[in-house]
């Protein structure tokens, strides 16, 4: 009856008319505030980074100047080359591929297929496995170093790529954790009808789980990529022939000893170097966290 | 009873499955972890210098550990950060990701900008935030100058050593902003579109569809930070060396000086086993408490 009312209805669309206009409004300011803080944010890492940068283009004696020169004069390009003339770069880089994609693949396979049994299927005694799991990154790598290389020397595994590669392939503490938390997550209801259809608990994993959670897969790929490809420690203790050397333990040579001071300019080229390949990575995978893209025809 | 006989099969049928599903982490478990962590164990209780074979000596370790000062100020030191870094990156990390989870231009610049710091690990990091608190030609001091004010000796004072390793432990906070951000995006919009409709405004929102809906994430963070937190090493190794006057000395820091420095493997594997209950009774203790503030959708059928 309202409805045949036209002074009502005017004033119905005048009020539903300020109030988009007043939530416009409200929707611009946040977006000015969240530029703000981002820009800001942006500007407290990028100053370090451009000093970074700017050290990479230095003569040796002109690093330490205070205050700092922000623009090098003379720009010195071949710093880039000089950092990496010492070395067989390319072969360094393909090793570091080589075992960066073997990680990466095992790492992924193997903690979402455990993930999802610490997470949706009961067992008794899943929580004491879960538990030891967990405390496994409770103790300093430094006091199982010595242990763990003498198992892989036993194994005749020494100087290859394997004490690298292979664990990677059973399983991860941190990411399975990782993984269980968002899993625990997903509604049952969708593995429900899936069985009901005939699908196995394999199936289901596959078909399921798997691509629901595309955001914390990208996530494990990036961090193992980041770890496997900047990893120091490893590549030092179980690879002693230099042509199997990695990229980080070649940044390592530039790092100064306990009596010389590092190459700074030399160390900053090559760090920006060995990381542009995780910023472009990062860069392209960051494309799969589009909001609301997961449960998309999902109603829980 | 043919009913009970039916289930039986059923909920053997699925141990058998995560079973199966659990053995990687399993087998990886036993092969890899477990041998070297039950040496380490043994070292604690031995004499053991790496170059020759390890001699029992019972528990005097562990009685030598409770008697040294500076394992008492390397605990006391790894506390003050954690107890300062952990939550101070749990909040920065949550904020960042809410920020950038929203969908406005450019965002994918803004995301990457905020992950650089997380790439760009390890010891060129390290040798830039030593150059950010040199008290004389350093940046900090340098920006607090330009607004009037002395910047402390940072490194050099042990009052003012251990606040920039706290600040720099922020510099990380990429990696548990990106979990976070993972987590956002798993939360479905329509609850967002729900709360709307029932009149919830932004922060009620945020307060009773948000944090509940990412608790398994913060969760997840607050644990792997607390283990984290409590192993800092590198900072400390390379930074400060431990100083001044020990004022850096952080657990991790002094078990790998008693281990590779002084040759005492085994009083270094005490001091990782005491470390390892300390993390493990503050996990522990987390873990307990969180079905109070834990929110799992899926919950229905785990068991606890």
């Amino acid at each position: 009856m309202n409805k045949t009312n036209p002074v009502f209805a005017s004033a119905v669309r005048t009020e539903r008319k300020s109030a988009t206009v007043s939530r416009r409004r409200a929707e611009r300011l946040r977006d000015g505030l969240t530029y703000l803080l981002l820009t800001l944010g942006s500007l407290m890492i990028l100053v370090p980074f451009t000093w970074m940068v700017s050290t990479s283009l230095k003569r040796k004696q002109d690093v330490y100047t205070f205050p700092p020169h922000w623009i090098p004069s003379p720009v010195e390009w071949h710093n880039y080359k000089d950092a990496f003339t010492v070395f067989p770069f390319g072969l360094y880089t393909w090793n570091t591929v080589t075992i960066t994609s073997f990680v990466l693949l095992g790492t992924l396979l193997s903690c979402s297929f455990s993930a999802y049994g610490f997470s949706r299927l009961n067992a008794p005694g899943r929580n004491l496995v879960f538990l030891v799991l967990l405390s496994t990154m409770m103790l300093p790598a430094a006091v199982t170093m010595v242990p763990t290389y003498l198992l892989f020397n036993k194994l005749g595994w020494t100087n290859t790529f394997m004490p690298l590669i292979v664990p990677a392939w059973f399983g991860n503490a941190f990411f399975i954790f990782m993984m269980r938390q968002f899993y625990m997550g997903i509604p049952f209801e969708l593995e429900d009808s899936a069985r009901i259809d005939g699908c196995s608990t394999y199936g289901i994993w596959l078909k399921i789980i798997v691509p629901l959670s595309r955001p914390v897969l990208v996530t494990v790929g990036v961090f193992t990529f980041m770890g496997t490809w900047n990893d120091f420690m490893g590549p030092l203790i179980y690879l002693t022939d230099e042509n199997k050397r990695t990229i980080a333990l070649a940044l390592s040579y530039f790092q100064g000893s306990a009596r010389a001071a590092p190459d700074l300019h030399l160390l900053m080229a090559a760090t920006l170097y060995a990381i542009a390949p995780c910023v472009v990575l990062y860069f392209l995978c960051q494309r799969v966290f589009v909001k609301g893209m997961v449960f998309t025809g999902v109603k829980g | 009873m043919n009913l009970k006989r039916k289930w039986l099969t059923r909920s053997r049928r699925e141990a058998l499955d995560c079973y199966i599903f659990m053995s990687p982490a399993i087998i990886g478990l036993v092969i890899f972890m477990l041998g070297p962590m039950a040496a380490s164990a043994y070292f604690s209780f031995t004499k053991y210098d790496i170059l020759g074979a390890p001699a029992w000596i019972g528990l005097d370790n562990y009685k030598a550990l409770i008697k040294d000062p500076l394992t008492w100020q390397s605990f006391k030191v790894t506390l003050i950060y954690s107890a300062a870094s952990v939550p101070l990156g749990l909040v920065v990390s949550l904020l960042l990701a809410l920020l950038l989870n929203r969908s406005i231009k450019g965002i994918f610049l803004f995301r990457t900008i905020f992950y650089l710091p997380a790439v760009m690990s390890g010891v060129a990091v390290a040798l830039l935030w030593k150059w950010i608190f040199n008290p004389d030609f350093g940046l900090m001091n340098w920006a607090l100058g330009l607004i009037g004010i002395h910047g402390p000796k940072w490194f050099i004072d042990e009052h003012w050593a251990l606040p920039p390793i706290i600040i720099m432990s922020l510099w990380g906070v990429g990696g548990s902003m990106l979990v976070y951000l993972a987590g956002l995006q798993g939360i479905p919009t329509d609850l967002y579109e729900a709360g709307e409709i029932d009149g919830a405004g932004a922060f009620r929102r945020f307060l009773h569809i948000t944090i509940p809906m990412l608790s398994p994430v913060i969760f997840f963070n607050l644990i792997t930070g607390i283990i984290g937190a409590l192993q800092v090493f590198t900072e400390g190794f390379i930074m400060t060396a431990g100083g001044p006057n020990n004022a850096t000395l952080f657990s991790v820091l002094y078990l790998y000086r008693n281990a590779f420095d002084y040759l005492q493997m085994g009083y270094a594997s005490a001091i990782a086993w005491v470390l390892f209950l300390l993390i493990l009774l503050f996990t522990l203790i987390i873990f307990k408490s969180s079905p109070m503030w834990v929110f799992y959708e899926g919950s229905r059928r785990s068991s606890k």
